[in-house]
């Protein structure tokens, strides 16, 4: 009832008067219908013809004229029981209140079977083919559209099935994720590191990996800027930290692509990895069992 | 012989059948165009390849081009050359302000042209209907306002003494479809193809379905009511069945119709009582709605053995048919526990369509094949057979169109809602999409008929005005002789 009381009283009389004002009109309308100047003539025809068109003036059919009043009450009888301008209407329910019937509904249908769930550790429970049949629904409804049906993830989205974690792979790691979402902030270094810096460190990251398309000189340029710039997070040795979720940069698991040119992109214009917070979304009890599905994926 | 004097004594002795002649050749040509746009639309979305990997071919760009294509290039064409034949027969005086006269045709042909260049360039407002940017809704609104003072002066010009009811419907098409352009228009440009509305939030939104709701309304329904007041009764040769029924119905449909577009934004950002309100006028509507489809199915009775020999005819029943049912279809989806069912899937896509193809091509084909042979000064169409052959491919056409959209539509909505035995939804969007697939491909296919009979009508309008060109041309040397 409270997002219907949006109106001033100015306003709500204003939509109340030409709403069902023009409602009401049809009713007069109907009525002067019976005025209107027609045929005098037995066959019921017009004094006018237009173009060899002419028209006759027959009644109008009674069952349309019951339709049209029909819907005319209805109408007025559905502003008077549901909500108009600021009136929360004689029903006293409303999109809001309805939705949150369905909540409470749901919530005692279906809450016993979640509680169970949630009382078993992530772990175990990814071994318990119910709950992973429910968490593998959540996931397509509410997670294949970034990380993709299979959980491979694409492009700036991660892969979910290789053992490969930014944040962290237990239980609890992946279901903070989830609850909480995770904002992954690589700073542009371009201005500071200017063009040349950004290839050193570029070819200095490739060698992490053993890439042999890296320019060693140009890489051992870049292993002093990396050491000063990159290892406060990334680690000394480019391991990554998993509570910073600095990714590893000596594995062959790229994000945004490892070829030189896409790492020379992610030095020098940074990144924006967003993982949005489902703790209000699903509630913690449907993350709980979500977890046990993606914890599944890797583990089994 | 040179074209120009073909042109000229094609011309009745007293009205303007240039302009006539004009908008109905480009009414079949912006056809074939919107439409086939449609088709390839339609492919795209089962066979991604169609988008052929470059921007300006991808379907979110052709999309707007052929929504605007069919709207306003094809039915627009087709309102100014029936609305423009119309009233100087029924008012009998030629059309007012000759100059003005050119420049609407010229000028919507700008508009159409434009819109094909820039919306595959990306150049787009994003307001449904209306992607225009503000150079060429600048150029909407001169064509519409010299469109107006043609009409209505022809009108006020007339020699009869009473005003016929297609006009009436023009005449409320062309001034609401002029207020609704300028107040969805209302934008600030920040470069020449650049610019942004006023309007923002749930207010941009409810201007934006005020306009995009009318612009079915106005242009898509009072408009072609007026075509479907003048061919229905012509072709028929009956008199309209009532005249109090016109009276009631036309002052009924035009002041409730401006009133339902909140229904496209149930379960929305805009305030609960809005939506309430949408909700009720557009079931309010149906009646309304209605009226004209009684007045053009009884004007018929004691003329139904006409439909035996006549495909023309059976164009316009068959419209007012597809109009009777989608005006039912509508206010029933308008209502707020339908539409938490048919909103976002395929089923409005079928709706729109049973309109667009249903009703406004079919009852515009039908006028255009009784009026091409009279402004050419001929008796018929070059092929009644070829006639028919169009009126079967139309109808099978958007009958297939339809069904695949019902299906994929309620399986859609159906789908999204099912819950299983937990409660958590049993299937995921790409679910939904796979089912869609044969719809998907039996849209291809009926969109594909629909356009194949658009290419016959082509051929006979051809072939129609090179036996006119042919006939005058002996008539002239006979003479000279």
């Amino acid at each position: 009832m409270a997002e219907a009381n949006v109106l001033s009283e100015f306003w709500h009389w204003w939509t109340v008067i030409i709403s069902v004002g023009l409602i009401l009109s049809f009713l007069y309308l109907l009525h002067f219908a019976k005025n209107i100047k027609g045929s005098d003539s037995p066959d019921r025809k017009m004094h006018h013809t237009f173009d060899g068109i002419e028209e006759y003036d027959n009644p109008m059919p009674k069952w349309w004229l019951w339709l049209f009043y029909g819907t005319i009450f209805w109408g007025l009888g559905y502003l008077a029981v549901y909500p108009m301008g600021y009136w929360p209407g004689l029903s006293g329910m409303s999109n809001l209140s309805r939705l949150e019937g369905d909540q409470q509904n749901h919530q005692e249908k279906y809450g016993p079977i979640f509680e169970k769930f949630a009382a078993v550790p992530v772990e175990e429970l990814s071994k318990d083919e119910d709950a992973t049949k429910i968490g593998r629904r959540l996931f397509l409804n509410n997670c294949a559209v970034c990380h993709g049906q299979d959980a491979r993830g694409s492009y700036g989205f991660p892969n979910l099935t290789d053992n490969d974690w930014l944040y962290g792979g237990s239980g609890d790691a992946i279901k903070t994720t989830i609850l909480s979402g995770r904002k992954g902030m690589m700073p542009a270094w371009g201005e500071s590191l200017g063009e040349d810096g950004v290839t050193d460190v570029s070819n200095y990251v490739l060698t992490l990996s053993n890439r042999e398309e890296a320019d060693q000189e140009s890489a051992e340029r870049g292993k002093k800027l990396f050491a000063t710039t990159c290892a406060a997070c990334h680690g000394p040795d480019g391991k990554g930290v998993q509570a910073l979720g600095a990714p590893n940069l000596a594995d062959n698991t790229w994000l945004y692509g490892g070829t030189l040119q896409r790492i020379k992109h992610t030095i020098r214009n940074g990144r924006n990895g967003v993982m949005p917070a489902h703790k209000d979304l699903l509630g913690e009890q449907k993350v709980h069992i979500l977890s046990a599905y993606i914890y599944s994926l890797s583990n089994n | 012989m040179s074209t120009t004097a073909n042109q000229s004594t094609f011309e009745h002795p007293t009205y303007n059948y240039g302009v006539v002649r004009q908008f109905a050749i480009m009414t079949v040509i912006w056809g074939i165009f919107g439409m086939g746009m449609g088709v390839l639309i339609a492919t795209q979305l089962l066979f991604p390849e169609f988008n052929l990997d470059l921007p300006w071919t991808h379907f979110g760009r052709l999309r707007p081009l052929h929504t605007n294509a069919v709207i306003f290039a094809f039915g627009g064409c087709a309102l100014f050359a029936t609305s423009y034949y119309i009233v100087q027969r029924t008012c009998q005086t030629r059309l007012a302000f000759e100059p003005l006269v050119k420049f609407t045709f010229w000028g919507w042909q700008a508009v159409i042209v434009s819109a094909a260049i820039t919306l595959p360039l990306g150049l787009t407002t994003s307001h449904e209907y209306a992607e225009m940017e503000w150079p060429i809704d600048i150029l909407i609104t001169l064509v519409w306002v010299a469109y107006a003072v043609v009409f209505i002066g022809t009108i006020s010009q007339r020699k009869t003494k009473h005003i016929y009811v297609a006009n009436w419907f023009f005449v409320a098409f062309i001034l609401t479809v002029a207020v609704l352009h300028i107040v969805n228009s209302a934008q600030i440009p920040v470069t020449l193809w650049k610019s942004y509305y006023v309007y923002a939030g749930a207010a941009d939104a409810m201007v934006q379905w005020w306009y995009g709701h009318n612009a079915v309304g106005f242009f898509l329904t009072a408009g072609f009511l007026g075509i479907m007041y003048y061919f229905v009764p012509k072709q028929a040769e009956r008199p309209i069945f009532s005249y109090r029924l016109s009276v009631v119905h036309f002052w009924a449909l035009i002041s409730i119709y401006i009133w339902a577009g909140a229904h496209h934004l149930h379960y929305s950002a805009l305030p609960e009582w809005a939506q309430n309100v949408g909700m009720v006028m557009s079931v309010i509507l149906l009646a309304p709605s209605w009226g004209g489809m009684i007045n053009g199915m009884m004007t018929l009775s004691g003329a139904w053995h006409k439909l035996r020999t006549d495909p023309i005819l059976r164009f316009l029943v068959v419209s007012l048919s597809f109009y009777g049912m989608s005006t039912f279809e509508g206010p029933m989806m308008a209502i707020k526990s339908v539409n938490a069912l048919s909103h976002n899937t395929d089923w409005t896509i079928g709706h729109v369509h049973s309109g667009a193809l249903g009703w406004v091509a079919m009852v515009s084909i039908g006028a255009l094949y009784h009026l091409i042979p009279r402004v050419y000064g001929r008796k018929e169409m070059f092929s009644i057979s070829a006639i028919n052959l169009h009126f079967w491919l139309a109808t099978i056409g958007t009958v297939v169109y339809i069904v695949a959209m019902w299906i994929n539509g309620i399986g859609q909505g159906l789908m999204w809602k099912a819950v299983d035995v937990d409660g958590t939804l049993k299937f995921s969007f790409i679910d939904s999409l796979i089912y869609s697939k044969f719809g998907y491909g039996m849209r291809i296919i009926g969109g594909a008929i629909f356009l194949s009979g658009m290419f016959v009508m082509l051929y006979n309008v051809i072939r129609t005005i090179k036996v006119a060109k042919a006939e005058y041309a002996s008539t002239t040397q006979t003479q000279a002789a």
